[in-house]
């Protein structure tokens, strides 16, 4: 627990706290980068940039050996894989456009030849004398044992430009996810647009083969926002939101495998990610599961009150069994199923209500309000006091129970 | 309009016309096509400026593929558009388009007044503020197809009707000249339609040019000045009153419509 606490207030020595600042900017850039990935509906292109990074990773380090440089200068590395990206994203794009194949077929080819021909180098460079200890296998899943106060900074500077074209792009890039026709028709350039969104992501990508991997880094784009959106109804909010979740995430994951020895930094990182998406499906007030179950409970309640009450008006016997248990807990009928002075007092009030609104019916015929009508809200809450009472004056005086409706 | 009354097109192409000064919008020769199939086939055409023109025609006639061809939205095999004699991309803000319905997610997250905020992101360009009098514009769009009070929904709360009044705010909001609108009354309330039919009058009496993509044929007469009916091809194009006719009729719809519908449509045989 101690080491959780060092580790989350940067005092779990240098390289922790390097990887704890480095893994919460990835998360940020990420969660925002990935944002209009998730409301263009296109995660899973990300998945095949991800893996097309492979070759280039392993092609760099060949090309930097053959030219007598150190095969593993990270800015060398990450420059090959974003070649290979872009090269994948294009393939994508080609084989959807071209052919008649579908974009999640696309998706498929891509990414399973690409991460092929991606292991196919590294093992060939295994065979390489300077090759063995190039320890490339770590950009599959990440790893944060070595990490460099360079890499901290290409982390920093790539995800800041990803966050800030985000934020500089962020009106077409609306048009285009929410309605691309509607775009185009305002000169929008959305091919273009598409292919910035893709160049965002494979952006993150690149930058978060150190920490998080090639296989997991899909994750970071997307449980973000897709969290986000428990918590907003806006699409430029939704843009903070889950660069905040991401780098909560990032910072969280990375502190607690400092924490514990042999705790994988990536993998957790998504783990955590993941509780906080958990947290907010279920628990997000408007758009959670909790909330809607809650909401259906309430409404279910109103109904079988109102249906009870009304039956009690009609003096008609009440068979089901949520209406009479609603109706009891309310303390409108006794146990044995007498309706009480409350519960007298609230039928009277509700079947009279049901006469107004024939009546606001008539008088109102054109007006929408009547469309309010759900038999739920009450008529004070739609009409005025003084229109109210002009109902009343209509159906004649007050009338109890018994003297027929 | 020295227009002759009807004008029949034994095979698009041959009438070949020319760009009016007074069309809003004109299209020579507009060719789209899925594959091999055209969908549209050699199109000319010319929606008059300061009028409400019906586009009408049978299912997969190309009326929809026409307008977005027309903007550009779907990319041309060939042909020529002009909009107020001027090339497409010259002119792109003096247009407003209004895509259908289902054309888009509406668990989107955006709120009504973003949406049609969204009608204002072209003016204000990558990094220009939506000041209070931007927003306050918005608004007065909103109010005048009488959604103003809903303006902080989520757009996924509103009913098809409203959806479409959005829709229609935002693109009021463009403040543009000519109104391309693809189906604005298929499924909406009457309410709506009225709505709807009472703002692009309105339009109209502002000297703007409104061209709809049309399915309700009762309607027509009621609704628009003028009328272009296709079928892949170019049928016939005019004022209502005298192109909207039994012979026309058929042309388009290539016997499709019974015969006691078109006496329903209540069409007077003129010219």
């Amino acid at each position: 627990m101690t080491a959780l606490i060092e580790a989350l207030f940067l005092q779990a020595g240098y390289n922790a706290a390097l990887v704890a600042v480095g893994a919460a900017l990835l998360g940020f850039a990420a969660g925002a980068a990935g944002t209009f990935l998730f409301l263009r509906k296109r995660a899973l292109v990300s998945d095949a940039v991800a893996h097309a990074t492979l070759p280039g990773v392993g092609l760099a380090f060949i090309a930097m050996v053959w030219l007598g440089g150190d095969g593993r200068n990270l800015l060398g590395l990450l420059a090959g894989s974003a070649v290979t990206a872009g090269i994948g994203l294009l393939a994508v794009e080609w084989v959807t456009r071209r052919t008649r194949l579908s974009e999640d077929a696309a998706i498929g080819a891509v990414l399973s030849v690409f991460f092929g021909l991606g292991i196919v180098v590294l093992t060939v460079i295994q065979t390489m004398s300077s090759g063995r200890q190039a320890g490339l296998e770590s950009f599959l899943l990440g790893s944060t044992a070595g990490m460099l106060f360079q890499d901290a900074i290409v982390i920093a500077v790539g995800g800041s430009l990803a966050v800030l074209a985000t934020w500089v792009m962020r009106r077409p890039m609306t048009l285009v996810a929410f309605d691309a026709e509607y775009a185009a028709a305002n000169g929008v350039n959305v091919p273009g647009i598409d292919r910035l969104m893709m160049a965002l992501v494979m952006a993150v990508t690149v930058i978060g083969l150190k920490i998080v991997g090639l296989i997991l880094i899909v994750a970071m784009l997307i449980i973000p926002p897709v969290t986000a959106r428990f918590w907003t109804e806006r699409s430029q909010s939704l843009i903070w939101y889950a660069g905040g979740i991401g780098g909560v995430s990032g910072y969280l994951g990375a502190a607690l495998s400092a924490s514990a020895p042999d705790l994988p930094t990536g993998p957790i990182i998504v783990l955590v990610a993941a509780v906080l998406f958990l947290l907010s499906l279920f628990l997000a007030p408007a758009r959670g599961v909790a909330a809607a179950v809650f909401r259906h409970r309430r409404f279910q309640r109103k109904v079988h009150r109102r249906q009870g009450l009304l039956a009690l008006a009609r003096q008609e016997p009440i068979h089901d069994e949520l209406t009479l248990r609603v109706l009891r807990s309310e303390g409108l009928i006794r146990a044995d199923g007498v309706a009480t002075e409350t519960g007298r007092a609230q039928a009277a009030k509700i079947a009279r209500d049901e006469r107004r609104w024939d009546v606001a019916r008539e008088i109102h015929q054109d007006t929408g309000l009547t469309g309010r009508y759900d038999g739920l809200t009450p008529i004070e809450e739609i009409f005025a006091p003084d229109e109210i009472a002009e109902f009343d004056r209509r159906i004649g005086g007050p009338r109890a129970i018994g003297e027929g409706l | 309009m020295s227009e002759p009354s009807v004008t029949l097109a034994a095979s698009g192409g041959q009438a070949a016309a020319q760009a009016r000064p007074d069309a809003a919008l004109s299209l020579r020769g507009l060719t789209v096509s899925y594959g091999e199939k055209p969908a549209v086939f050699s199109v000319d055409a010319a929606f008059p400026a300061g009028q409400m023109t019906a586009i009408i025609g049978p299912n997969g006639a190309g009326k929809s593929t026409l307008l977005k061809a027309a903007l550009g939205v779907i990319p041309r095999l060939s042909g020529e558009v002009s909009v107020f004699g001027q090339p497409l991309d010259a002119v792109r803000g003096r247009i407003a388009y209004v895509p259908q319905r289902a054309s888009v997610d509406w668990d989107f997250p955006t709120t009504v007044i973003d949406v049609v905020m969204m009608g204002l992101y072209r003016q204000v360009g990558l990094l220009g503020r939506l000041t209070g009098a931007l927003k306050a514009r918005a608004l007065s769009c909103l109010d005048r197809v009488g959604m103003a009070s809903f303006s902080e929904r989520q757009i996924g709360q509103l009913s098809g009707g409203q959806q479409q009044r959005v829709f229609l705010a935002r693109a009021l909001a463009q403040d543009a000249d000519l109104y391309l609108l693809d189906e604005p009354f298929a499924g909406v309330d009457a309410a709506t339609e009225r709505a709807i039919i009472d703002v692009l009058k309105s339009l109209k009496a502002e000297g703007k040019a409104v061209v709809c993509v049309h399915h309700d044929l009762a309607t027509v007469r009621d609704y628009f000045d003028n009328v272009f009916m296709i079928n892949v091809r170019r049928i016939a194009e005019g004022p209502v009153a005298t192109t909207f006719k039994g012979e026309t009729l058929n042309a388009t719809y290539g016997g499709r419509l019974a015969a006691t519908h078109i006496d329903q449509l209540n069409l007077v045989e003129g010219a």
